[in-house]
């Protein structure tokens, strides 16, 4: 799974609906793999909207990969910002590990690159 | 052959055996990468390059090639872990998740440019554990789809309806979720080629944007049977009254008399008002 995918991602187990708590999941004993891709200027930059930057900046403090603390201006004519963007959400991959929400507990497996969305009985 | 669904759940009908079957068959690749790239026409995104998209039921990642080749970025989702494991096999280019959509999409709202599902909402219909599940899943499906997806995103579904009970279910929790849209029959009148394409829309992309539902393919032949029927009647109708017989009308009677006593027998009897007069159907 991408980080783009991640920066998408919410807790959906019943009643756990606190915005703060539920997104972004917290990453725990994971491992990456790059893999490269093909860049499209066009559509980081209407992707941009949508990402969560704070989120985004969060995740990839804890796993150690480094992006600017704010989008700039003009991130269009920006070619350094856009790579560093393109190598973090789009050839940044999560192969192994778990993902936790703080504001239920519930902990997302990761195998093979595909977590595990399924929830208890309770949780629905 | 009975429908797929009623012989079990997704995750245990797709087993190994069955998702290598599925996916190595060349005629339901072939059929499934046809409705994908309908699927995607029916979306009717722009121009504006590589869009992000939500393949729903993606499976072993038959549709998902199709998506790669347009150079979408896509995540997708399914309940059957055997199809997912062949899909990262094939290294498809989109996110795979383990995921039962009848419990709820865990995105923020507006993240997708788009969505498409292929053979998959039969599945959801299905009381796999309890009586009225399936309505709750439906909604909760539908619901949690809406506010995933942009303000005028559309969500395609191509699927196999079991009936048109079946169908009202579908589109009247879709409805009641705030999805507007409907359904496109492609080949409404042949029973091999049919296919359904269930088309929502979330919304519109600016206030006053009506959206059209597309029209289905082959739907222009539909009126050419009617016209070969009404002739058959008409000739029925002529050759019908053309057989009725002169015998037994009362001139002819009388014609009859006449020629009796001619030939000179005894004993028939007189004319009167009440030769060859209509009897009574007891007679």
């Amino acid at each position: 799974m991408r980080l783009i995918t991640h920066n998408m991602l919410k807790c959906h187990v019943k009643n756990c609906t606190d915005p703060d708590k539920q997104f972004p999941l917290r990453f725990k004993d994971v491992q990456l793999e790059q893999i490269d891709a093909e860049r499209n200027d066009e559509f980081l930059v209407r992707m941009l909207p949508r990402i969560d930057w704070p989120a985004l900046s969060k995740t990839t403090k804890e796993l150690d990969i480094t992006l600017p603390e704010t989008v700039p201006g003009n991130p269009e004519d920006d070619e350094e910002f856009l790579q560093a963007l393109h190598t973090a959400i789009l050839e940044t991959h999560i192969k192994q590990g778990s993902m936790l929400c703080d504001g239920c507990g519930h902990e997302y497996k990761i195998t093979n690159g595909i977590p595990n969305m399924l929830l208890a009985e309770h949780e629905i | 052959m009975s429908r797929p669904e009623h012989i079990a759940p997704p995750e245990l009908f797709y087993n190994d055996t069955e998702a290598k079957k599925y996916t190595s068959n060349s005629r339901i690749a072939a059929i499934q990468a046809e409705m994908t790239l309908r699927a995607v026409e029916l979306l009717s995104l722009g121009d504006d390059g590589p869009y992000y998209l939500l393949d729903i039921g993606c499976g072993s990642g038959l549709s998902g090639e199709i998506l790669d080749e347009d150079g979408h970025v896509w995540a997708g989702m399914d309940i059957a872990p055997s199809m997912l494991d062949i899909a990262a096999d094939k290294d498809v280019e989109g996110d795979l998740f383990l995921q039962d959509i009848g419990q709820g999409m865990g995105f923020r709202p507006g993240t997708f440019d788009g969505a498409i599902s292929i053979s998959v909402l039969q599945w959801l219909c299905n009381a796999d554990k309890k009586e009225n599940k399936p309505r709750y899943r439906l909604q909760r499906f539908f619901s949690t789809l809406f506010m995933s997806l942009q303000r005028g995103a559309r969500a395609i579904f191509q699927f196999y309806p079991e009936n048109d009970l079946q169908i009202e279910m579908i589109m009247g929790i879709a409805m009641k979720c705030g999805f507007t849209g409907g359904l496109v029959a492609d080949y409404p009148n042949s029973k091999k080629a049919r296919k359904f394409y269930l088309c929502l829309f979330a919304g519109q992309a600016a206030p006053g944007q009506k959206q059209d539902l597309p029209k289905g393919l082959g739907s222009d032949e539909a009126d050419n049977g009617i016209a070969y029927t009404d002739s058959r009647i008409q000739t029925q109708r002529r050759g019908k009254t053309s057989r009725k017989s002169v015998k037994d009308t009362a001139s002819w009677i009388l014609h009859k008399k006449e020629l009796s006593r001619k030939r000179g027998k005894e004993g028939v009897p007189l004319d009167s008002k009440y030769t060859g007069r209509k009897r009574k159907p007891k007679f």
